[in-house]
């Protein structure tokens, strides 16, 4: 079988992400020739009917006081607890920070490799043989492929994966209760508080993003960047010489030591494009790059470019949009 | 308190990443080589427990010779031993990694070990992790600040949904992020006293992973000639008029 680890809402449907290990689980599956199955954690639920048109055959839920707060040691102990006695030809999980952490503590107890952070997973021809995956290093910017070789193969599915539309023949989902053995030898920490982010737009769900490198000078050039992302519905993004120098909290860090983006627009002002910044602003839509080098890397691989000093165009350009606006 | 940090010697790449002949790793012949900023937070951290509870702060890395010169760094920022997991893979899978680690903390078992969420260059995201089990401690990741308290730790963390604080008793394990702090740049006086440091070598018998790159390849990219809309502050119209088809001008 094809092990799927399903991360679930608070409602207790699969996330996005899960969904999306699915469907790479079940071509997997198809190609191998064996059932899909998936692992939660907790009571069934809705669960076994949102699976059966998902193409699952079995589930396996790992019900124990220790796991309600997700440690990842705990997850890994009772995920490795089953793989061991269910040995299937692969787990997937999704490529989240949670999962990973609990496949690193699972492979680590199996004694067998993973591979993190894949795009596609290629078993071997002949039963036996080493497996291929093609994985994202230094957060996208390279691909590697590489051999996988072990009988029971992990890997963490890199989210942003696309799902099939197409739902599977429905069929019986039988489902499974396993108790882990998770006494105090299995070392953990406690979560002890929780606090909710405060609402408001962020990084990553704003629809335009703003951001400042060494360009834009600090302090003075940054009151300009909050003025045009108000105007526009923006959130502030920064380069990590922005952070390093502390013109901006870390938080607002755009790339593979940030955040990475998505938005419809990112506008980077004074920033060179960095391999290491690029990788967090390259799913943008589209990009709009002012810099006074024309040959910088960000304006080259930018959708639209303004050649100038950030602190000439960022001006006119509010102007402007007042003017347009009337306000 | 003893903490100690493992880092890992990386290829500092600019704008654009050139490949070895047979494309199986970064051609670094005119490259530098830096440690990830995850860990140049945990190594300033540890610096800093280290003065505030009288301890030790020590760094280790898995590596070739070459890699002292990260260990030395790290020591120029305030860090008081190393070690170095002799390897003459620049980059070893992470299985490898973490069962020489492993190796090397069941000899100086320190209160703290802490890594880098993951390597600036790999990615695995996963020594941490299996060298907590290996040594069966307390591990958590995404850290972006650390508090103690007697003999535990909390560890607070940035959750999908908000923040989390987790407590662990000590000895702990923690994969912390950039963030946690504002590393320092190393001062004239530590960059000499680095210099002549000696670094500690030992070689465990190291089998390799089953993890193995076969080639390393550029992601695929659409490029499309960029459309520069102006100079200046007279680009501002055209720059309005892009925001307005984007449906940004309200
Ligand atoms: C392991 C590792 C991880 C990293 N992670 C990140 C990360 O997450 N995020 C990140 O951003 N960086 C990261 N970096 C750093 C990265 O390599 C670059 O150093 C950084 O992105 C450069 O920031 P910058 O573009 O603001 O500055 P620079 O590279 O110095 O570029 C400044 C740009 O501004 C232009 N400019 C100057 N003056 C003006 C002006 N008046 N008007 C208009 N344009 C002007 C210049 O032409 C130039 O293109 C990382 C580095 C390493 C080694």
């Amino acid at each position: 079988m094809v092990l799927t680890v399903i991360e679930r809402n608070g409602d207790g449907t699969p996330t996005a992400e899960s969904a999306e290990v699915l469907a790479a689980a079940r071509d997997l599956a198809e190609q191998l020739g064996v059932p899909v199955a998936a692992v939660a954690v907790g009571d069934a639920g809705d669960l076994p009917d949102d699976l059966a048109k998902r193409g699952v055959a079995q589930l396996h839920l790992l019900q124990h006081a220790l796991l309600a707060d997700g440690s990842p040691s705990c997850t890994g102990e009772a995920l490795s607890q089953l793989v061991a006695a269910q040995r299937p030809a692969a787990v997937l999980a999704p490529g989240t920070d949670r999962s990973t952490e609990a496949m690193a503590w699972a492979a680590a107890e199996l004694g067998v490799p993973l591979a993190t952070a894949c795009t596609e997973i290629r078993p071997g021809i002949r039963p036996g043989e080493p497996w291929e995956v093609t994985r994202e290093r230094s957060g996208g910017i390279l691909l590697e492929d590489a051999v996988l070789d072990a009988p029971i193969r992990l890997a963490t599915v890199r989210p942003g994966a696309p799902v099939p539309s197409e739902t599977a023949a429905a069929h019986e989902v039988t489902v499974h209760v396993l108790v882990p053995d998770l006494d105090a030898s299995v070392p953990r920490a406690r979560l002890v508080d929780r606090r909710p982010r405060a609402a408001g737009m962020t990084l990553t769900t704003a629809p335009v993003v703003v951001a400042g490198g060494r360009g834009v000078g600090g302090a003075d050039g940054d009151a300009v960047l909050e003025e045009l992302a108000g105007l526009v519905g923006g959130a502030v993004g920064c380069s990590r010489v922005a952070t390093n120098n502390g013109w901006r909290p870390h938080a607002d860090q755009v790339g593979l030591t940030g955040t990475r983006i998505s938005p419809d627009l990112y506008v980077a002002c004074g920033i060179s494009g960095a391999t290491q910044h690029w990788v967090g602003c390259m799913n943008a839509r589209s990009i709009l790059a002012v810099n006074t080098d024309p040959e910088a890397p960000m304006v080259t691989r930018a959708t639209w470019a303004v050649i100038g000093d950030v602190h000439e165009v960022l001006p006119a350009v509010i102007a402007e949009l007042r003017r347009r606006s009337g306000r | 308190m003893d903490v100690l940090v493992c880092v890992k010697r990386v290829p500092a790449v600019g704008s654009e990443i050139l490949l070895t002949a047979d494309a199986t790793a970064i051609d670094t012949r005119h490259l530098g080589f830096t440690i990830g900023p995850h860990e140049e937070c945990a190594v300033e951290e540890a610096v800093r427990i280290a003065e505030r509870t009288g301890g030790s702060a020590g760094v280790l890395t898995v590596g070739p010779p070459e890699a002292d010169e990260q260990l030395r760094y790290a020591m120029s920022m305030g860090a008081d031993h190393a070690v170095r997991v002799d390897d003459p893979v620049a980059d070893p899978d992470p299985e490898t990694t973490a069962a020489a680690i492993t190796a090397a903390l069941r000899g100086l078992p320190p209160d703290v070990v802490l890594f880098g969420e993951a390597s600036a260059d790999a990615g695995h995201a996963q020594v941490g992790f299996r060298v907590a089990c290996a040594l069966r401690r307390p591990v958590v990741g995404g850290v972006k600040g650390i508090g103690l308290d007697g003999d535990r730790v909390t560890l607070r963390c940035d959750a999908p949904d908000g923040v989390e604080v987790h407590e662990a008793p000590l000895p702990a394990v923690a994969a912390v992020l950039e963030g946690l702090n504002l590393p320092r740049y190393p001062t004239i006086k530590g960059r000499l006293r680095a210099k002549k440091a000696t670094v500690r070598v030992i070689a465990p018998d190291l089998s390799t992973g089953r993890l193995r790159t076969l080639r390393l390849r550029h992601r695929p990219e659409a490029r499309a000639e960029t459309v520069v809309l102006g100079r200046g502050a007279a680009a501002a119209p055209a720059v309005v008029d892009v925001l307005a088809d984007l449906g940004m001008v309200r």
